[in-house]
């Protein structure tokens, strides 16, 4: 199972770029953009599939973990290329309070634009991007599919960044 | 994976707070994040349960809180309930792990009260803890440590502030692991 894969993804897309803007469904009906969220941190997750194992123990894990992306400002987003009623029953199942954004179609081609596509496995990758307020890419992980990255990370990430870069409602003190 | 980024060393690191089993001057320290509704920390309590007749006085075991409570609807009640039990003293909050451990189908709330009356602690103390001040505060306390820690699912093992990255279902690789803490350094 914690085989390692081939590491086809292409290079993440480097820290220190513009996150390129996309809209993908999160739900049958509803469509979501990564720029509706500028103005406030995004943790961007890929993750190769719904339901596999790897992959439920990390939703679960970060669904646990609202509070501690509200204190950083921070909105979660998970990506695979699941379609929108996958996710829709996912999501039901394990009671997710983020959205699974569906790669869908064409296929994964959010995932690409990241540098977080297995070609070989038609899968996203398990890549982790910490986005600030003005959308550039703060800190970014490439996992082994088999492996759980955690959390430790993406806090470390959001702990980093300034008060701008979160663009939280506290950061005022200084113009 | 960047060296870098694969820090998983326990923070904050095992003190006198913390629920402990064996000495404190013991070689080696297993701490382990655990979720008392958690098929698979309930498979690994009997495989601490060894380790420690294995290792005998070698081995000190700590145990901290990891409940994913959308995942398990009565483990963060449950962790709640072995602090409140275990504010009266570290055998009775090892009595409660245990109990927890051993009756995972039951951990409805009216469960854990009466647990904590077999015990001798007045149920009520439990189910008022439910509603939240210290001994949820400490139950969230574990979790967002273990979080920062590197905890990933549960159980999550650390041997000596080190996250154990190993099959911890296979008592012997844990065991070795273990051991191999206990040994002198060089």
């Amino acid at each position: 199972m914690a085989t390692t894969n081939p590491t086809n993804p292409r290079e993440l897309l480097a820290i220190g770029t513009e996150a390129p803007d996309f809209t993908l469904n999160s739900t049958p009906d509803q469509k979501v953009s990564l720029s509706d969220f500028r103005g406030r941190p995004v943790v961007l997750v890929f993750y190769p599939a719904d339901w596999s194992p790897v992959c439920g123990d990390q939703v679960a894990l970060y669904n646990e973990m609202q509070s501690e992306f509200a204190e950083s400002n921070a909105q979660l987003l998970g990506i695979s290329v699941d379609g929108a009623w996958c996710h829709l029953a996912f999501a039901k199942d394990r009671h997710l309070h983020y959205p699974l954004l569906a790669d869908f179609e064409p296929k994964g081609e959010v995932s690409k634009k990241y540098g977080a596509y297995h070609d070989e496995l038609g899968e996203s990758a398990r890549a982790l991007f910490v986005i600030d307020a003005n959308g550039v890419i703060r800190w970014n992980h490439l996992s082994p599919d088999g492996v759980n990255p955690g959390a430790a990370g993406i806090l470390k990430a959001l702990d980093a960044l300034t008060p701008e870069l979160r663009g939280s409602a506290t950061a005022g003190s200084t113009p | 994976m960047t060296a870098a980024e694969s820090t998983s060393t326990l923070t904050p690191p095992v003190s006198d707070i913390d629920h402990a089993q064996g000495p404190a001057h013991a070689k080696v320290t297993l701490v382990e994040y655990g979720d008392y509704e958690c098929s698979y920390c309930g498979r690994a309590y009997t495989i601490v349960k060894q380790l420690q007749d294995e290792m005998g006085m070698q081995m000190r075991f700590v145990f901290r809180n990891f409940p994913l409570s959308e995942a398990h609807p009565n483990a963060l009640h449950a962790a709640i309930a072995a602090e409140a039990v275990g504010a009266h003293g570290e055998d009775e909050f090892w009595q409660m792990h245990d109990t927890l451990f051993e009756h995972q189908d039951a951990l409805e709330d009216e469960d854990l009260a009466a647990y904590a009356e077999e015990i001798g602690i007045p149920g009520t103390e439990v189910t008022d803890a439910f509603r939240g001040g210290e001994l949820a505060d400490r139950v969230h306390a574990d979790f967002r440590g273990g979080v920062r820690s590197g905890v990933n699912g549960t159980p999550t093992f650390f041997v000596n502030g080190e996250r154990f990255d190993g099959d911890w279902s296979d008592v012997q690789a844990l065991l070795t692991a273990v051991r191999h803490a206990a040994r002198p350094q060089r």
